[in-house]
C-alpha cells in the first residue's frame, strides 16, 4: 500500500519516469521497513505474538496516515504497459502478463538467494532454530533485519507492479493480504513450491467460483478460503509445508 | 438515564446560538472522502451566499448562518457517525443538522436527531426505511426529510427510463431486436430489490437477460466476471456499484476493449475523479447523476460553474446541501421562526426550484419523483468528459455513443 501511494506520488503527481518512480518507491519503503524495525519489532522480537500485534498496528497507523495525507479518494495508476493480446479468445493486457513476468522473475531471485548465497542459509537456519544459529554465531539480529528488509521490498514490487491494475486507497493492503496468508497455509508455511501452487490453486478456484455461480461472485474468496481449510483438515501442515513437522 | 439527562440540558441550551444572532447548521459527512467533501462545499456555498445578502429574515430578525463541520466517518465506522451527530448536538449546540451519506449511518443518525427533535435534512442516503419512519410514526419522525437523492424505489424508475433510450439506440444501430443484458451489481442490500425488479422487468422491454454477476462492492479485479459477461455477448452491462468496484469495473471493460456499454448506477462513475483513477480507461462507462451543466433548473448551470471555478472541480450530489440550506431558509422565512415543530408544516408545502432540480416532499418527506424535477440526469464519460444524455428534453444534453465494433 505505501509503495503503491509512493509510486503513484512520484509518477503521476511528480512526473517521474515508471522506471525511476518504481526504483525509489521500493527503496523508499525498504529503508522504512528497516527504521520500523529497529523502533517497533526487534525491541519485541522475542514475543511472537506482540511481533503480530506491533506489525498490524503499523499497518493500520500507515493506513490512517494515507487516509489523512491522500483523502479517502480512490486512485488510478496508467499502465506500464499499454494494450493488451488476445490468447484463445481471452483478452490479457500486457500489464497483467508484466505481472506475471515480474513474479516468475521475483521467485528466481528469491530462490537463489534463499539456496545458493550464505545469506539465504543463514535466514534458512535462524528461520530453522534461532538459538542454534546464534550459538553458531551468526548475528541473528542482523539477519531478521535483512529478512524484514526482503519481505518488504519484495511486497513493495508487488504494489508497485499490482498498481496499475488495482485502485489505489488506503485499504488495499487488507484483501491481498487474506488471499496472500490464505495461499502460503494452503502450500504449507515454509514451501516455495507450496506457495506457487497454493497460489494457482486460490486463483483458479476464484475464477471457476464466478464461472460456474455467476450470481455469487462475491463468494468466490469465501469459496477459496473453505477449500484452504478442507486440505488444512486433512493435511495440517499445508500441501507442501514443513514447518509443522517437529511440533508433531 | 444519561441520555435523557443529555437531551434535556440540550434542550435548555439549545437556544444559545440562536439568542447570539447566528443559526448553527451542522453539516454531518465523511469528511476525509468525496462524498463528505461536496457536503461541506455544497453548504459553504449556501452560507456565503445567503450570508453576503445579509443572511436570514427571521421574523424580522437578520441572522447569518454558522456552520459546523462534523466528520461522520461513517463509511468506515457507523457508531462514530452517531457520535458525531450526538457531539453536534449537545456540544457544538447546533439548531440543524443536514448531510449524511450511507444509508446504515443515516438510519442510525436519524434516531438521534429525532431524540433530540432536531430537523435533520438528508443529503445521501436512499433507503425507504428512513421515508417510511415518517409514515409509520409521524409526531417521532416528521422532523427528517430527504433533500436528496430520491428514495431508492424511485432510483429504479430513472434506471429502467434511460435503459429503456439506450436499448432502443442498440436496436438501431445494431440491428437487433432482444438487446442482450448483463447484471452487475454489488452484493449489498441496496441492490436486492433492484436485482428481483431487472430480472422480472427486462423480458418485458424486449431485452434478454444473459446473467447476473455479483461481486464483492471492495472487489478489486473483476477479470473473471467480465470474461464471463463478454463470453455470454451482452451489449448492455446493467450496473449496480457503489463501493470501488465500479472503478475496477470501468478500468477493467476499458482494458479489455469491451463491446458492450455499461449504464446504470455506478456512485464512483458520477465522480471527477472517476476518469483518473480508471487511468482514462472508463470510455462510455454511464451511470445516473445529479449535476452537469444542463438546464435542469434556471439555478443549475450558474452553481455548477461557481462550484467548478471555486473548488477546481465538478459537484456531485453531496453538494445538494446547497439546496438543504436554501429549502431551510425559505421555511424560516415563510414561518418566521426557527421552532422545528413550526418548520416542519412549512417544509411540507415547499415547492423548491433549487439547483438539482424541483423539490416537493410527500407524506413520507421524501422527494416526489418526477422526470426532469427530481429524477436525476444520466450521464456517460467520453474523452474524459461526463457528458450529459438524458432526460432528452433538457437543453444542453448530448448524444449517448456507443463502442465501435
Amino acid at each position: 500500500m505505501l509503495a503503491a501511494y509512493c509510486f503513484y506520488a512520484l509518477l503521476v503527481k511528480g512526473g517521474l519516469g515508471f522506471a525511476a518512480a518504481a526504483a525509489i518507491s521500493v527503496v523508499a519503503v525498504t529503508l522504512l521497513s528497516v527504521l520500523c524495525y529497529r523502533l517497533v519489532i526487534e525491541p519485541v522480537r522475542e514475543h511472537e505474538a506482540a511481533v503480530l500485534i506491533a506489525t498490524i498496528a503499523l499497518a493500520l497507523i500507515f493506513q490512517e496516515l494515507m487516509l489523512f495525507s491522500f483523502g479517502g479518494h480512490y486512485l488510478g495508476i496508467p499502465s506500464t504497459l499499454e494494450g493488451g493480446v488476445r490468447v484463445l479468445g481471452v483478452s490479457i493486457p500486457y500489464q497483467r502478463l508484466l505481472i506475471l513476468v515480474v513474479a516468475a522473475a521475483m521467485l528466481a531471485i528469491v530462490w537463489f538467494v534463499l539456496y545458493r548465497t550464505r545469506l539465504g542459509l543463514a535466514i534458512r537456519a535462524t528461520a530453522n532454530d534461532l538459538e542454534v544459529a546464534n550459538l553458531m554465531g551468526m548475528n541473528v539480529q542482523r539477519i531478521a533485519m535483512a529478512t524484514v528488509a526482503m519481505s518488504v521490498a519484495l511486497a513493495a514490487i508487488a504494489g508497485v507492479v499490482v498498481a496499475p491494475v488495482f485502485v489505489v486507497d488506503p485499504f488495499m493492503w487488507l484483501a491481498p493480504l487474506v488471499t496472500m496468508l490464505a495461499i502460503v497455509v494452503l502450500g504449507g508455511l515454509g514451501s516455495m513450491k507450496g506457495s506457487l501452487i497454493g497460489a494457482l490453486v486460490i486463483g483458479y478456484v476464484e475464477a471457476i467460483t464466478v464461472f460456474a455461480l455467476p450470481a455469487g461472485a462475491y463468494l468466490k474468496g469465501a469459496v477459496a478460503l473453505a477449500i484452504m481449510v478442507a486440505v488444512l483438515l486433512v493435511r495440517p501442515e499445508g500441501l507442501f509445508g514443513v514447518a509443522f513437522e517437529e511440533e508433531r | 438515564m444519561i441520555r435523557s439527562a443529555m437531551l434535556c440540558a440540550a434542550l435548555a441550551l439549545s437556544s444559545g446560538a440562536l439568542a447570539q444572532g447566528t443559526l448553527k447548521i451542522a453539516i454531518l459527512g465523511p469528511m476525509a472522502f468525496v462524498q463528505g467533501e461536496n457536503h461541506w462545499a455544497g453548504a459553504e456555498m449556501a452560507r456565503d451566499e445567503i450570508n453576503k445578502a445579509g443572511g436570514v429574515n427571521v421574523g424580522g430578525k437578520r441572522m447569518q448562518i454558522e456552520l459546523v463541520r462534523a466528520d461522520t466517518n461513517e463509511i468506515q465506522s457507523v457508531p462514530d457517525a452517531t457520535n458525531a451527530i450526538e457531539r453536534v448536538i449537545t456540544r457544538d449546540k447546533a439548531d440543524f443538522l443536514i448531510g449524511g451519506f450511507r444509508s446504515e449511518a443515516v438510519i442510525a443518525m436519524q434516531e438521534v436527531a429525532m431524540d433530540y427533535k432536531k430537523l435533520f435534512l438528508g443529503a445521501g442516503a436512499a433507503h425507504s426505511k428512513l421515508g417510511l419512519n415518517v409514515e409509520s410514526n409521524y409526531e417521532r419522525y416528521k422532523y427528517w426529510f430527504r433533500i436528496t437523492p430520491v428514495k431508492d424505489v424511485d432510483l429504479v424508475r430513472t434506471l429502467f427510463a434511460v435503459l429503456g433510450t439506450v436499448g432502443q439506440q442498440i436496436r438501431t444501430d445494431l440491428k437487433t431486436d432482444t438487446p442482450k443484458v448483463a447484471i452487475l451489481a454489488e452484493k449489498a442490500v441496496w441492490t436486492e430489490a433492484l436485482v428481483a425488479a431487472a430480472q422480472k422487468n427486462l423480458p418485458g422491454m424486449k431485452m434478454e437477460v444473459v446473467g447476473t454477476w455479483q461481486p464483492s462492492a471492495t472487489a478489486t479485479d473483476v477479470t473473471a466476471e467480465l470474461s464471463a459477461i463478454d463470453r455470454a455477448g451482452a451489449h448492455i452491462v446493467f450496473t449496480m456499484l457503489s463501493g470501488p468496484v465500479g472503478i475496477s469495473v470501468g478500468r477493467q471493460m476499458g482494458e479489455r476493449n469491451m463491446k458492450a456499454v455499461a449504464w446504470g448506477i455506478n456512485v464512483e462513475g458520477q465522480k471527477e475523479e472517476f476518469w483518473q483513477a480508471t487511468a482514462g480507461k472508463a470510455q462510455y462507462v454511464s451511470t445516473l447523476d445529479t449535476y452537469s451543466e444542463v438546464e435542469m433548473t434556471p439555478k443549475t448551470i450558474p452553481f455548477v460553474r461557481a462550484f467548478k471555478e471555486r473548488y477546481k472541480k465538478a459537484p456531485t450530489y453531496n453538494a445538494a446541501t446547497y439546496d438543504a440550506i436554501m429549502i431551510l431558509k425559505s421555511a424560516i422565512e415563510e414561518a418566521r421562526t426557527t421552532d422545528a415543530d413550526k418548520l416542519v408544516p412549512a417544509i411540507e408545502k415547499i415547492e423548491h426550484v433549487g439547483t438539482a432540480g424541483t423539490s416537493t416532499f410527500d407524506k413520507r418527506h421524501d422527494l416526489v419523483w418526477a422526470v426532469g424535477k427530481t429524477a436525476g440526469i444520466a450521464v456517460q464519460w467520453q474523452d474524459g468528459k461526463k457528458v450529459p444524455f438524458w432526460p432528452p428534453n433538457i437543453k444542453g444534453m448530448q448524444p449517448f455513443k456507443m463502442p465501435a465494433r
